[in-house]
């Protein structure tokens, strides 16, 4: 433990793997926390784990054909994310069983291109993430994404609100919910990308849904909701980074059980609270 | 008597099966209109319509001059609510002002004023900080009544407004419909269940039927009609 420690604040160390590893993390936990308030209280929580397991298809195979990992996955997740919110709203086929439908699909896809190509170890990575390996154009999209995303809570605070409460009334006064649905397709596919490259695909929701729940065992306001889920995130995120660091476990597994522990502690104190 | 609503040959369609078919109807100013329906005639086909949340097959629907569709104060059915929502009723309320602000991201002092006003109107000042999902459902049908009020301009449309409640709770809410139709001016279109308080209450009655059919009239003319004996028997 003292060596691994030792080794964190190594200059060379801190400087070219933690600290992109740390700035990328945060932003993209301010993300997931931001956008899963909405998610799941739109019941949309399971699409994060969804478009993450399209996102392990579509990275499988632009591994397979040598192309950029995010230039194939990006649209490919975009265009799913806004084919999962258009079939949970408007179809007889029921939101969950779209998603399902969906993700087991391309995840076959994906696993299946890869195993004939004989790259399966390569494309693994993506299965449990390498937050230690993010590089420089990694962290710039991160950060560019979460200033995107705290700017859009900013200024759309309210019709977020209307819009998560009641779309129906929202649009009856004259807000255009489809535009919102559509931003928050966007940013979720995005934030999804580059999570599971961080947590990879199959921890991804938690950073989505787990800081929503916690706050919600306490918070009676939506605004509150929205900061304690922003805050418990970031917090578990780095207690998550040095448990990993300190005890050499795996970092996107340690955030999670990180979350899962406040997610406990604040469902005490909320039944003590009634 | 100024018209503030008109119909006009309305066709709508739910699931590829019209289930609106030349419907013509007029609203003048402080009306009150009951819409009245077996379950599948249509009656929330004709509020998705009426919000603009759905658009009609054929025909028109117009506002009178100087209103437009976004001034229509909606309450939904509190039953429709999400459980366990957290938010607080002065947040609630609030965002009933949202039609009128354009893109701006803070709300106004006139728009927050505004909101206290309603609320202390519908008696329910002393819940504002409370969260929405610690309310009984007769609370909660008057948060949203408030919110309604603060987007309304002339005009509320309630989709079945007392479904759930218990008796008092649902006694309660008529009376508050009643006093801001006939103190507030307020013209009042609903959609309901209840043929005996519409007929009580209402000075119009829409009646939908399942076969596209419909009757509009008063609700004398209503019960003397074979449609009244249909909905709450002989």
């Amino acid at each position: 433990m003292t060596e691994n420690l030792k080794l964190m604040f190594t200059p060379e160390f801190f400087s070219s793997i933690l600290l992109p590893a740390l700035i990328g993390g945060i932003c993209v936990t301010i993300c997931a926390s931001l956008l899963g308030v909405t998610l799941v209280l739109k019941k949309y929580s399971m699409i994060g784990d969804g478009l993450s397991h399209i996102g392990y298809g579509a990275l499988s195979v632009a591994a397979v054909m040598n192309l950029a990992p995010l230039k194939v996955a990006l649209p490919v997740v975009i265009i799913a994310a806004f084919i999962l919110l258009r079939l949970s709203e408007n179809s007889k086929l029921n939101g969950d069983s779209a998603i399902a439908l969906f993700s087991t699909t391309a995840l076959s896809i994906g696993i299946l291109v890869s195993s004939k190509a004989g790259l399966t170890n390569d494309v693994s990575h993506y299965m449990f993430g390498s937050i230690l390996a993010m590089d420089k154009s990694d962290v710039i999209l991160s950060v560019v994404l979460s200033v995107i995303v705290i700017l859009a809570f900013i200024l759309l605070y309210n019709r977020i609100f209307a819009v998560t409460f009641d779309e129906n009334f929202a649009r009856a006064t004259g807000v255009n919910a489809g535009i919102y649905n559509m931003i928050f397709a966007v940013l979720t596919a995005v934030t999804v990308v580059l999570g599971m490259m961080m947590m990879g695909s199959l921890l991804i929701s938690s950073l989505i849904v787990i800081p929503t729940l916690t706050a919600m065992r306490v918070c009676r306001s939506f605004r509150g909701v929205v900061l304690t889920a922003g805050t418990v995130s970031v917090i578990s995120f780095l207690l998550g980074m040095l448990i990993a660091l300190m005890f050499n476990t795996a970092p996107g597994a340690s955030i999670v059980i990180v979350n899962v522990f406040f997610f406990v502690v604040f469902s005490v104190i909320g039944r003590f609270r009634r | 008597m100024k018209t503030i609503l008109k119909c006009e040959n309305l066709k709508a369609k739910y699931d590829g099966t019209t289930v609106l078919e030349n419907l013509s109807f007029t609203v003048n100013e402080g009306d009150y209109l009951c819409i009245l329906g077996e379950n599948g005639s249509g009656k929330s086909t004709l509020v998705k319509c009426l919000l603009g949340i759905k658009n009609a097959d054929g025909g028109k629907i117009s506002f009178g001059e100087g209103i437009a569709q976004s001034d229509l104060g909606y309450l939904s059915q509190h039953t429709a609510m999400q459980k366990g929502f957290p938010a607080t009723v002065r947040e609630v309320v609030l965002s009933g002002c949202l039609g009128k602000r354009g893109l701006r991201p803070f709300y106004s002092a006139a728009e927050k004023k505004t909101a206290a006003e309603v609320m202390e109107r519908l008696g329910i000042t002393e819940l504002a900080s409370r969260s929405c999902r610690e309310l009984s459902g007769g609370q909660q049908q008057k948060m949203l009544l408030a919110r309604a009020l603060c987007a309304a301009k002339k005009m509320l449309l309630l989709d079945e407004p007392v479904t759930g409640l218990d008796p008092a709770a649902a006694a309660e809410m008529y009376e508050l419909i009643s006093e801001l139709n006939k103190k507030d001016k307020m013209t009042i279109i609903m959609v309901s269940h209840d043929v005996q308080k519409a007929v009580e209450e209402s000075n119009r009655i829409l009646c939908l039927c399942s076969n596209s059919c419909s009757f509009f009239g008063t609700p004398k003319e209503y019960t003397e009609s074979h449609l009244s004996t249909k909905l709450i028997g002989e």
